[in-house]
């Protein structure tokens, strides 16, 4: 029995995630049933896509069970101070305009502690990747309610439910200044590669919110049975890709946030800008 | 009179402490959740939401925001508590300084951890040490028992009239935080009458007497509100002891400024803040047992430092070792050892004083790490010179 020729050709290579990985440093802390272990291989994937040499890329975090993530890779890493790793970024940014700048976050961390700089990282738009894990909770001081908790939630500060409205991470980015915003789910984890791609290549910030289940706090507080019916709920069911909702008749819509890119615009990038202004005023000098 | 209503219970030091602020009942806390002391506002987050406390709890987005609300309400009027830890006391720096220059009498507690970098997580005094100058009164406890105690006793120092700074009250991450000790609550009446109704002096919600807070005061008068809080600062010293001696009266457990073990006649006497206090006294009764004058002295305030008293009570010594468990990185010991050494300049025996740094991090202080100082100690005796006068140890 021959093999079809077209069958063939798809038959791939399984990744080789170790090329990116540290030795020695793995297993990670993450709890069984977090969605972080998959958004860190997606991640991997769509870096590797890029085709660019390891030691021009920098990951860079601030503290929280995402932010452990630049421990386990072998990228020039940076781990910070709560909230405050878009700014680390930005100055790596400036210094090496050429180096390919990732930020990993948490919700917690990027849009309580350090909202500020979230918001004037879009302002600036300068060429920066935040991939905001939003597991609407915070996982590693133990299940406080974050700004993305949603309405009514369990968390160990809101015992009766939680009674503070939640960000939407990509309209307050998009709102802010963001030239590239989207959002994906570790479930949908082809999906979730192709966008953080997306995001990489693009000019400007870039963020990607990706909805992550927390099966430790959120899940067992909220009464999901599983890691895997949590997933389902919240990021099979409880998102509607950008491209089929037109499609869809708005009751299965309603409630549900958009998956896929949401906003991709042309602006002036801020290390760009930076460089023509200082290079105007030589000439000017010069003169 | 009765040591307790209720008999011993086992509590971590963080279940501890939310008990107490239960029992205190503060108008408003402002919290931000961060590791070790998150256990603290998740045990008070529950007391308010079962209607425990009349309590207005405020979730906010920061340490920053949390003592720039404690601010904002204890100006208002209100009684105001929170705690921290490591990072979330050094984001609070900025405000640390505007609640006591607006002589504000908050009540944190400081769950004691590293500073970062590198990221730790462990028990080290680099936090509350660095805020030291702060213009907080500090205490520093040994037990969850006295951590306990010194947050009822806080609310009183604090609000005093003669102080009317806020005070911190400090707990060993970890090794007191998360361990489960028995302890003696006090009953919720006697608390309640121990720290009584907060009526303060000057509130932004009495309308009938507007007042203002940290208006613009340049050199014609900001050194006379700095003097001000300088005196407030000094005399905050007799009232932490006189509480402490009233405590001691009302529920049977008394606390000084400073807890001294076996000191009378020692020759050789460590000197250090905190649990480790704990392992050191274990150490001291082995040398003891083997006839060998040895002694301890933890302080428990250090903000005030109190100069006189604790230069008293070592001037018998002849040998000291200052450990602790931060660096100053002035390239000359710890903040306690200088305190320490500078309190001795005027005693007339002069004794000879070394600084150790020990455990930071996390990293175990044991007791033959006592032992080892102690043997340190006993040959700086036998000499009259110190030959190392500061370095690490637990290395």
């Amino acid at each position: 029995m021959s093999v079809p020729a077209e069958k063939k050709e798809k038959i791939s290579v399984p990744f080789d995630y170790n090329k990116y990985l540290r030795p020695g440093k793995l297993p990670h802390i993450w709890c069984p049933g977090c969605g972080h272990g998959i958004v860190l291989k997606a991640m991997l994937r769509a870096i590797d896509k890029l085709g660019i040499d390891k030691d021009n890329v920098c990951v860079v975090s601030g503290i929280g069970c995402s932010s452990r993530t630049p421990g386990y890779v072998d990228f020039n890493t940076l781990h910070t101070l709560h909230g405050r790793a878009l700014s680390f970024a930005t100055g790596i940014k400036l210094a090496r305009p050429d180096m390919k700048v990732i930020v990993v976050t948490g919700d917690g961390d990027a849009l309580a502690i350090g909202g500020n700089h979230f918001i004037h990282t879009c302002r600036r738009n300068i060429d920066i990747t935040a991939l905001v894990f939003t597991n609407a909770i915070y996982g590693m001081t133990g299940g406080q309610y974050s700004p993305t908790t949603p309405l009514e939630s369990i968390a160990t500060t809101s015992r009766y439910g939680n009674i503070e409205p939640p960000f939407d991470t990509c309209e307050m980015a998009k709102a802010a200044g963001a030239t590239f915003v989207a959002r994906g789910t570790a479930y949908h984890t082809l999906e979730l590669e192709k966008t953080i791609y997306e995001a990489l290549m693009h000019k400007g910030t870039s963020v990607v919110d990706i909805i992550d289940a927390c099966p430790t706090y959120f899940g067992r507080m909220n009464k999901y049975k599983s890691a895997t019916h949590m997933m389902e709920a919240m990021e099979k069911d409880g998102t509607v890709s950008v491209k089929q909702v037109d499609k869809l008749p708005p009751e299965k819509v309603a409630g549900k946030m958009l998956r896929g890119v949401l906003h991709k615009i042309d602006r002036p990038e801020y290390c760009e800008q930076y460089a023509l202004l200082v290079q105007e005023k030589a000439q000017a000098k010069s003169k | 009179m009765a040591i307790t209503t209720k008999g011993q219970i086992g509590l971590t030091g963080n279940t501890a402490i939310a008990y107490a602020m239960k029992q205190i009942n503060p108008d408003v806390c402002p919290a931000y959740p961060i590791t070790p002391s998150t256990g603290i506002i998740e045990d008070f987050a529950g007391f308010v939401a079962d209607g425990e406390v009349d309590t207005e709890m405020i979730t906010v987005e920061s340490e920053h925001s949390a003592m720039s609300a404690c601010i904002g309400a204890e100006a208002a009027g209100a009684r105001v508590m929170t705690a921290t830890s490591s990072q979330g006391l050094a984001l609070m720096w900025e405000m640390l300084y505007i609640a006591s220059g607006m002589r504000l009498p908050i009540v944190l507690t400081n769950v004691n951890r590293a500073l970062s970098a590198p990221i730790n997580i462990h028990c080290d005094h680099s936090d509350s040490m660095g805020a030291r100058d702060a213009g907080w009164v500090q205490l520093y406890s040994e037990t969850v028992q006295e951590a306990y105690d010194n947050l009822i006793q806080a609310i009183r120092i604090a609000e005093h009239t003669d102080v009317l700074l806020p005070t911190m009250v400090c707990l060993d991450g970890f090794i007191t935080s998360h361990a489960i000790e028995n302890i003696s609550l006090i009953s919720d009446a006697d608390v309640k009458g121990f720290i009584g109704a907060y009526k303060p002096a000057h509130a932004l919600l009495d309308v009938e007497h507007p007042i203002t807070y940290g208006a613009m005061s340049l050199p014609d008068n900001y050194i006379e509100f700095k003097h001000e809080q300088s005196r407030a600062m000094a005399r905050s010293k007799a009232v932490v002891s006189a509480i402490g001696a009233e405590f001691g009266k009302k529920f049977g457990r008394s606390y000084g400024l400073f807890d001294a073990y076996r000191l009378e006649d020692a020759d050789s006497v460590i000197v250090i803040l905190n649990s480790a206090a704990g392992t050191t006294k274990v150490a001291v009764d082995e040398l003891r047992a083997q006839g060998k004058k040895v002694g301890m002295l933890r302080p428990r305030l250090f903000r005030p430092f109190p100069f006189e008293e604790l230069a008293k009570a070592l001037s018998g010594a002849k040998a000291i070792a200052v450990l602790d468990r931060v660096d100053s990185m002035n390239g000359f010991g710890g903040p306690l050892f200088n305190e320490i050494r500078s309190a001795l300049y005027e005693t007339d025996s002069r004794p000879k004083v070394m600084s150790r740094i020990y455990g930071l991090g996390g990293r175990d202080y044991k007791v033959k790490d006592a032992l080892g100082v102690y043997d340190e100690l006993g040959k700086v005796v036998s000499t009259g010179k110190v030959e190392t006068l500061q370095k690490y140890i637990t290395l």
